[in-house]
């Protein structure tokens, strides 16, 4: 058992709106959580789905910038852009992310960075698409990949 | 579950009259009378919407005597759930990733936007 176990992540899907919700602790300062978010370097090492490679265009987090990039794997680069609306370090950070697959199709996001005291940080990520439809769509993404990063984690565990 | 099933279940439920219908069966069956009650509504309008409850596989009707009440099928509720627990791990993943990360950082970082990357 790792001590990450004793961070659950919580999902939630609101039943009026089309909104997905995760919140997730961290024993970590919000600044660090919160640089973890914002520097190219760091966030290829863990935003991706691991079968895929994370390429980044750009990435440019700061009130007024943009982002793009790229999931790279089976053959196969699934894009994804965005624009910054509002960052404040270690606060917040709120902004558009469209998969160019469907590329009409945006959802606003925003992640609060919550100082809990002794260097633990309280993230929150709100997820907001214009229909249930979509919202629905992205939450059956994670049906296939979840199953599979599953199995590699238990890969992982047995191979220590 | 089939994506298809899950697509009709979803659009079933895009409404907001027929989530509030399915919450009331959650409670109790009831029949189309009983649920049709609150709202400003006719009998035939809440049949429609019984009708898109009922091909996704949410409701199903029962013969009782004189009554057919709607019945809500719970377990289709559970494959939701399950739904959403993929999801959950997936997050969970990407998130036990960003935990070995951050145990790795020097503490005395500045939370200052990240540089910017050539295009």
């Amino acid at each position: 058992m790792t001590s990450t176990a004793r961070h659950p992540t919580e999902i939630t899907a609101d039943p009026k709106v089309p909104l997905i919700k995760i919140t997730r602790e961290f024993d970590a300062s919000p600044a660090k959580v919160f640089k973890a978010h914002t520097d190219p370097d760091l966030i290829v090492q863990w935003l991706g789905p691991r079968r895929y490679a994370m390429r980044i265009d750009r990435y440019d987090c700061r009130t007024g910038g943009s982002y793009r990039y790229l999931h790279v794997g089976d053959g196969s680069e699934y894009g994804f852009h965005g624009s910054f609306h509002e960052v404040r370090p270690s606060e917040v950070i709120v902004q558009t992310f469209t998969y160019e697959g469907v590329p009409d199709g945006v959802a606003l996001e925003r992640a609060v960075f919550d100082d809990l005291g002794d260097g633990r940080t309280r993230l929150t990520v709100t997820s907001l698409v214009d229909s249930f439809e979509a919202r629905d769509a992205i939450l059956a993404s994670g049906m296939e990949s979840g199953v599979i990063e599953g199995y590699e984690r238990l890969d992982d565990l047995l191979a220590r | 579950m089939p994506a298809d099933t899950l697509s009709m279940v979803f659009s079933a439920l895009a409404d907001p009259t027929r989530r509030d219908m399915v919450a009331r069966l959650a409670i109790a069956d009831a029949t189309v009378n009983e649920l049709a009650g609150p709202y400003a509504m006719t009998v035939q309008a809440v049949s429609k919407h019984l009708r898109v409850l009922q091909e996704a596989g949410l409701v199903s009707r029962t013969r009782q005597a004189q009554r057919r009440p709607v019945h809500l099928e719970a377990e289709v509720f559970d494959l939701m759930t399950s739904w959403i627990e993929r999801y959950r791990r997936l997050a969970e993943e990407r998130y036990q990733r960003l935990d070995q990360l951050l145990a790795a950082m020097p503490d005395d970082v500045e939370p200052t936007p990240g540089k910017e990357t050539a295009t």
